[in-house]
């Protein structure tokens, strides 16, 4: 009979490794820290390869008879395809600079989640298979077999990175682990390795037209519910036309921002802006997903995705197109999209019929961030606020990744906050937290699953640790963001490290803000909270 | 002098040793790291668990009350509750101290007079430890909270559009 473990024994138990190199120690892989393979039905809608019903907790993952071939020729089409894999797989000197970077890492102390061993993991296997050293040396020029395990081990990390690239930001050669990973979790789907909860958006996508899979009648269903409640808070109408041809702008939102709280909130804010500049603007049930999963997994995928926004852009006609508070969506269409689809010749480049101002930063790809769109309304004073409608928030502000660290959208979002808030409102976080050092939320890149809660809670804690400074320092009980995905994770996040915390979208206090000449008393936000001022807590301060 | 006070005297040596077996715990290269990185913000783990073990040491020594006690034990438990599979390592830690209080007295405890404040110290561990337990309870039951929440966040908007409510599932669920 086994002796019983003392605590000491116990406690060494975690991450602790025997004697031997990292390649010898088998992966464990920990439920709540892996999303579920996906469903042969979600894999047969898009046509991806070997659909099958399989379970990551399983010993046998099904895998097709060739799979190691078709892993290896996938290595080198992209080898051949993309120079950068080749630089990054060879130009790495481990130096370590981004070793204590990763949220993941910071959060589980795991060493794999140090994305130079991350890198490692597929890195390896180049050298095995592509490097005269690796086939000579084997395991001496750290060089390794790619077995089933390896490749489990692949599922297991490349799903605990969320593509934010802070690492790379550390990198003294700019090494961008988020197009590893990309191009690592291809060479998984080829095998028919797929997650279940970014495919089964990818294909509700591409069957009906977003992610959470409403039909257009859905769409615009709940478009017009929106509209129906600014009215009842504001008295002002806000209708949308859908699918109007000749209209000057083309607005496309992620389809969170339609259907899941916080979100509708920001929705209903993005409805009031656009109404008080009575703008020429139509809404796509055909483009009506922001948001692109299918990046998540290969770029194939986000291509065939991304490719309904410039499709509708040209069959209605419109000039240029605005788009909603998301992050990845950004990156997709600011540095992909005109790769993708060449000189985008049926679009003009982006003015603003309010102010004039050309939008020189989206020549190519004809798309202005409603943060960019904002901003610049309010430099040009043409925005009627009155910032103590959001007397009730104390806010700090999260940079999106992929927006900050994607675009370099620092300022805009700021400068908007500042607008709309009542002077000492507003409170950054520590530096080495924001901007482009910001933290990810830690469940972006397509696993915001239920099923894996622990790792997207300790992916987070390096967030939620800088949010907490500020909520015990300075009192601050929202959190602000231009993300869609930010704004479904960072909630649940919250409720875990920092409860009481609401996450808000920044066009939302836009909306609270704004004054229309027209509309009723405003007494409530736009979440039906009492404003300072109003309500049970004015009627007790007049009560005493 | 009584064993509270000569612990509260070696309160920083304490927390020092029981930091050091909790960061070793983790891989020989996580444990550098967790010890040698004084930002907070750059090294959350660390922050967060000496936080928590101080606060511990702190509120025990003193004999605060449960409510007390269980928010400083929660500090560590919510990382240990996600971060280490079984609860037997999760909790693995708050057993650490044992030893090392009973090493710190190791003088004293050669006196028979101190033996029955030894066995209600070691008594109140184990105490520590049972509540413990359930925090980890508490934190687990959370994170089923946090993933029902992202659920109903989903479908709330919905909800709202069907005119029923915010509450709706709280009253279809009897909460």
């Amino acid at each position: 009979m086994a002796k019983l473990p003392t605590p000491a024994e116990l406690i060494q138990v975690n991450y602790k490794p025997p004697a031997q190199g990292w390649m010898d120690l088998k992966t464990e892989l920990r439920p709540g820290y892996y999303v579920n393979a996906a469903a042969p039905k979600w894999m047969n809608m898009i046509d991806y390869p070997f659909p099958r019903a399989w379970s990551v907790a399983d010993e046998d993952w099904k895998l097709p008879e060739d799979w190691k071939e078709r892993v290896l020729q996938g290595i080198q089409d992209r080898l051949e395809r993309f120079r950068s894999l080749k630089v990054f797989f060879d130009i790495c000197v481990r130096c370590g600079a981004c070793a204590d970077k990763c949220h993941f890492f910071l959060g589980t102390g795991d060493p794999k989640n140090m994305p130079v061993l991350r890198a490692e993991l597929m890195r390896s296997v180049y050298r095995r298979y592509f490097k005269t050293a690796g086939k000579l040396l084997g395991e001496l020029a750290g060089a390794r077999d790619l077995t089933e395990d390896v490749i489990k081990e692949w599922f297991y990390y490349l799903h605990q990175c969320t593509i934010c690239r802070r690492c790379s930001v550390f990198c003294p050669y700019g090494i961008d682990m988020a197009e590893m990973t990309l191009l690592g979790r291809e060479l998984l789907a080829s095998v028919g390795l797929n997650i279940d909860w970014a495919l089964a958006s990818v294909a509700q996508c591409y069957d009906k037209g977003s992610h959470i899979g409403a039909t257009p009648q859905a769409f615009k269903d709940m478009i017009d519910f929106m509209a129906e409640e600014n009215e009842r808070i504001t008295g002002i109408s806000t209708p949308v036309s859908i699918n109007r041809k000749g209209a000057e702008i083309l607005f496309v939102v992620p389809s969170g921002d339609y259907f899941a709280d916080p979100g509708s909130f920001n929705f209903m804010g993005y409805l009031l802006l656009l109404k008080y500049l009575d703008l020429d603007y139509t809404m796509s049930t055909y483009a009506a997903e922001g948001g692109n999963f299918g990046w998540f997994i290969s770029h194939e995928m986000g291509k065939r995705l991304n490719a309904k926004m410039y499709e509708e852009a040209k069959r209605l006609k419109v000039k240029w197109i605005l788009g909603g508070e998301c992050g990845h969506m950004w990156r997709v269409c600011n540095q992909y999209m005109p790769t993708w689809w060449g000189p985008i010749d049926f679009l003009e480049e982006p003015v603003s019929p309010i102010t004039g101002t050309k939008f020189e930063n989206a020549t190519v790809h004809k798309m202005v961030h409603i943060s960019e769109f904002t901003a610049d309304l309010f430099r040009h004073g043409k925005l009627k606020v009155d910032p103590q409608r959001n007397a009730h928030i104390k806010l700090t502000y999260h940079d999106s990744c992929n927006t900050a660290r994607g675009m370099g959208i620092f300022e805009e979002p700021r400068y908007i906050i500042n607008q709309v808030l009542p002077e000492g409102h507003f409170f950054e976080m520590p530096p080495n937290t924001i901007r482009e050092k910001t933290f990810c939320c830690g469940s972006s890149s397509g696993i915001n699953a239920n099923e894996n809660m622990d790792i997207r809670m300790l992916g987070g804690l390096p967030r939620a640790n800088a949010v907490k400074y500020v909520a015990e320092k300075y009192g601050v009980n929202h959190l602000g963001c231009i993300c869609a995905l930010d704004r479904a994770t960072l909630p649940t996040l919250m409720q875990y490290w920092v409860p009481q915390m609401e996450v808000t979208g920044i066009t939302e206090m836009v909306g609270n803000a704004l004054v229309f000449d027209d509309e009723l008393e405003r007494t409530t936000d736009l979440r039906d909270r009492d404003l300072v001022g109003f309500g049970e807590a004015a009627e007790e301060e007049e009560a005493e | 002098m009584s064993l509270y006070n000569l612990l509260s005297q070696k309160k920083s040596d304490i927390l020092e040793r029981w930091r050091e077996v909790l960061f070793d715990g983790y891989a020989p290269e996580t444990a550098r790291f967790l010890k040698s990185q004084k930002d907070r913000f750059a090294n959350p783990i660390a922050y967060q668990l000496t936080r928590g073990l101080s606060g511990i040491i702190e509120v025990f020594l003193q004999g605060a009350e449960t409510d007390k006690v269980m928010a400083q034990l929660d500090e560590v438990i919510k990382l240990k509750a996600i971060q280490e599979a079984p609860p037997s390592q999760a909790m693995a830690f708050i057993f650490i101290l044992k030893t090392i209080i009973r090493e710190e007295l190791a003088q004293e405890l050669q006196d028979p007079a101190c033996a029955a404040e030894f066995v209600d110290l070691e008594s109140r561990l184990d105490g520590l430890a049972l509540l413990g337990f359930d925090v980890y309870m508490q934190r687990r039951e959370k994170l089923c909270d946090v993933k029902v929440g992202e659920i109903k966040r989903k479908v709330s908007t919905l909800l709202r559009r069907l005119g029923l409510g915010d509450d709706y599932l709280e009253e279809q669920s009897g909460g």
